[in-house]
């Protein structure tokens, strides 16, 4: 069995594993570890609710999991936080979180600046746009972490079906994987294919870990976290957890390549960090889409700056407020 | 029950609807959970086990299932063994597996397939043993708590029949809960037979011979000597023509069609009548056209109840008075149809507001469940204190 094949066999769960709750809290208990659930958001006011109510109910009324759900905001314009004050959450902007380092727009700031916020030694990262959100998808993600204390770092995998006009199509989704990330991870670090979903929202970390990643702002993130955790912790620091179906709503092709070129920054960028760029030109942070009408072919071009976060221990005031430096 | 009996669980009802908006997030995660999982009439069984995982987790005795599927589970009285009181909702939706099941939440209400009808009132069902213990409520009598299958369409209520036909344990009474509509009460069974009309024609049939014609010719034939049946306005009867299917193109003669109807009446016996005029009506046209014409009759429900005076009846007129409901009398074909048929006193409540019942975008609203839920308290304490052993 090769150590790619042992790792799948070993590191794999379904979250039907974790079904019994009580025994989770039990292992809870006994870790004395506390959970965070962070949910960052962009105008998301159509399912922030119901991720609440379920989350709420579920793993804090029913079964205290988790100690606190935070939702971070990237400015939203709807009614997002409204919604999710409304059913209970602490909601944040992430502008007025450590003010001092600026507030730039992207998730990857939401869930950087989450890491200073937020209290548990565990974080999980659940996207706001799950149509049917469960409490899998938390705790399917943090009971690795709870079980294994030589893991780090969960990611969740689906069957993750587009939701469309005519119901749910059985499969797809996971298009930028297939076509970008995995060939990526194929040529370069063929370990890392066994991550079924590396794009995936989804995941738990210890603290630990977290604070110690730079975070690029954008497209970026869960590639270049995936390539650093690698790196310092390796393989063995990854779990991976089967969540059944996820229904999210579709991108658009060009909003695809728009990630597709983030993602290759990052990635580029890291390859660079660990000698492995070989003879790559100087890259350009321009991408070039094109919208056919008729027989007129317009051009867009984008500006696309994967800007980065430092690790959040490297930050003065998260090294006070968790006495560092004491 | 004397009013003194009744005047202090009356008396509680604002605190009691206040301190149950404080549990608003595990009835709301129910209501979601259960919407979400897709129930049609005969295939409720996922809704069924998570119902029974809900009535374990709430501490229920003897959570079982049956053999046709009725999920239930026993919260037990100070007095236990000494009677139970029956709180049912039925578990099954219009809604076929293939509908999206999202049910979206929204700052003031709740919206999805089968969320009015009946998630929210089996999330009552489930909800019910985490809120007595907050609450710190106690019933001398046994609740029996159940999610019943096969309530709608052809289903027959029959997961309520056969658990009233089997059940050993002495139940006071009954109450069941629908999503929709407060201030709804329920207390009597309409006359009710459902109908399949199944129209064939046979192999080698004769187009030429006079008057010959398809399936939906003949079925046209069904439906205007229904429209022929003279029915009552007083008391009121009625026949409902539900669907007509057949044929499979435009230019090809239909070889087989259905007609579905249901026959209302609040008149004993006349339900029975027109179904026997629908069949006289089948026989004719069977004789003249050579086709085959079957009729099934899939569900049947009998009149009866309790009166617009009995004490359980007149309590939740009390009740909703005290929480401002406007009460809305309407008779049932539902589950109370058969606690009826087997002399089990009950009433029917509404627990919300809602829009767009059986359409997939069905809308509740939050607020009023908890006035709902209030009201469903205080007609269960009632009965607990004897209310449907006054009148004897």
């Amino acid at each position: 069995m090769t150590k790619l094949e042992s790792w799948i066999q070993h590191n794999t769960f379904h979250h039907s594993q974790f079904y019994d709750q009580l025994e989770l809290l039990k292992q809870k208990e006994k870790t004395g570890l506390t959970i965070s659930l962070c949910i960052p958001t962009l105008n998301e006011e159509a399912t922030i609710g119901k991720e609440i109510v379920i989350f709420r109910s579920e793993l804090m009324e029913r079964y205290p999991l988790i100690d606190e759900i935070a939702v971070i905001d990237s400015g939203s314009t709807d009614k997002t936080l409204e919604v999710a004050s409304s059913f209970g959450a602490d909601t944040y902007f992430a502008g007025d979180i450590l003010p001092s380092q600026g507030h730039k727009r992207g998730k990857g700031e939401n869930l950087w600046k989450a890491i200073h916020q937020l209290k548990g030694d565990i974080i999980c990262y659940v996207d706001a746009d799950i149509k049917n959100i469960h409490p899998r998808f938390c705790y399917g993600l943090v009971a690795p972490l709870l079980y294994r204390p030589e893991m780090h770092y969960v990611k969740a995998f689906y069957d993750r079906p587009l939701a469309f006009s005519q119901g749910v199509r059985p499969s797809g989704g996971g298009r930028v994987t297939e076509i970008l990330v995995r060939p990526l991870f194929s040529l370069f670090f063929p370990e890392l294919t066994g991550l079924v979903q590396p794009l995936s929202g989804e995941y738990a970390v210890r603290r630990e870990v977290l604070e110690r990643l730079p975070f690029p702002i954008g497209y970026g993130v869960e590639t270049s976290h995936i390539m650093d955790v690698y790196r310092q912790w390796g393989l063995e620091a990854f779990g991976q957890t089967d969540l059944d179906q996820r229904v999210h709503r579709n991108q658009e092709t060009l909003s695809l390549g728009k990630m597709s070129f983030g993602i290759l920054q990052s990635f580029l960028g890291r390859l660079k960090l660990m000698g492995m760029e070989g003879d790559l030109p100087e890259m350009t942070n321009t991408l070039r889409q094109f919208i056919a009408k008729d027989q007129q072919y317009e051009q867009i071009c984008h500006e696309i700056v994967e800007e980065e976060r430092p690790p959040m221990i490297d930050i003065p005031e998260y090294r006070e407020k968790m006495g560092y430096d004491g | 029950m004397p009013d003194d009996a009744l005047s202090p669980i009356l008396e509680t009802l604002p605190d009691t609807r206040k301190r149950l908006k404080e549990m608003r997030e595990i009835l709301l995660a129910n209501a979601v959970m259960f919407g979400e999982i897709p129930a049609p009439t005969f295939a409720e069984a996922a809704r069924a086990r998570f119902l029974m995982d809900r009535f374990t987790e709430g501490g229920c005795l003897s959570a079982s299932t049956d053999e046709v599927g009725n999920a239930v589970g026993i919260v037990p009285g100070t007095k236990s063994g000494s009677g139970c009181i029956l709180l049912a909702a039925h578990l099954d939706t219009p809604f076929a597996k293939s509908v999206d099941h999202t049910v979206t939440v929204q700052k003031n209400g709740l919206a999805g397939a089968g969320i009015l009808d009946n998630a929210l009132g089996v999330a009552v069902i489930a909800s019910l043993p985490i809120i007595l213990e907050k609450l710190g409520i106690e019933f001398e009598h046994d609740l029996l708590l159940m999610g019943s299958t096969r309530s709608l369409g052809s289903g027959d209520i029959e997961g309520m029949r056969f658990f009233l036909n089997n059940n050993k344990l002495p139940i006071e009474a009954g109450v069941i809960v629908e999503g929709a509509t407060l201030g709804r009460l329920s207390y009597a069974s309409l006359g009710m037979s459902r109908g399949v009309v199944n129209c064939r024609i046979p192999h080698g049939y004769d187009f030429s011979r006079f008057g010959a014609a398809g399936a939906v010719a003949i079925l046209n034939r069904v439906i205007s000597g229904i429209l022929n049946i003279r029915t009552p306005k007083e008391p009121v009867t009625q026949i409902i023509l539900g669907s007509v299917e057949g044929g499979t193109s435009f230019n090809t003669i239909a070889k087989s069609g259905t007609l579905r109807y249901e026959i209302r009446s609040e008149q004993s016996g006349l339900v029975g009548d027109i179904n026997r005029q629908i069949e006289s009506l089948l026989g004719e046209i069977r004789s003249s056209s050579g086709v085959t014409l079957r009729l099934d009759e899939v569900a049947r429900r009998h009149n009866g109840g309790l009166t617009y005076t009995d004490p359980l009846v007149s309590t939740c007129r009390a009740v909703m008075e005290v929480l401002n409901v406007d009460t809305i009398v309407a008779p049932t074909t539902g589950e109370l149809a058969a606690l009826i048929e087997n002399n089990i006193p009950g009433v029917t409540l509404g627990m919300t507001y809602g829009e767009n019942r059986h359409m997939q975008d069905e809308l509740v609203a939050i607020d009023p469940i908890f006035t709902g839920l209030a009201q469903l308290l205080a007609v269960l304490q009632a009965i607990d204190k004897g209310i449907c052993h006054d009148e004897a």
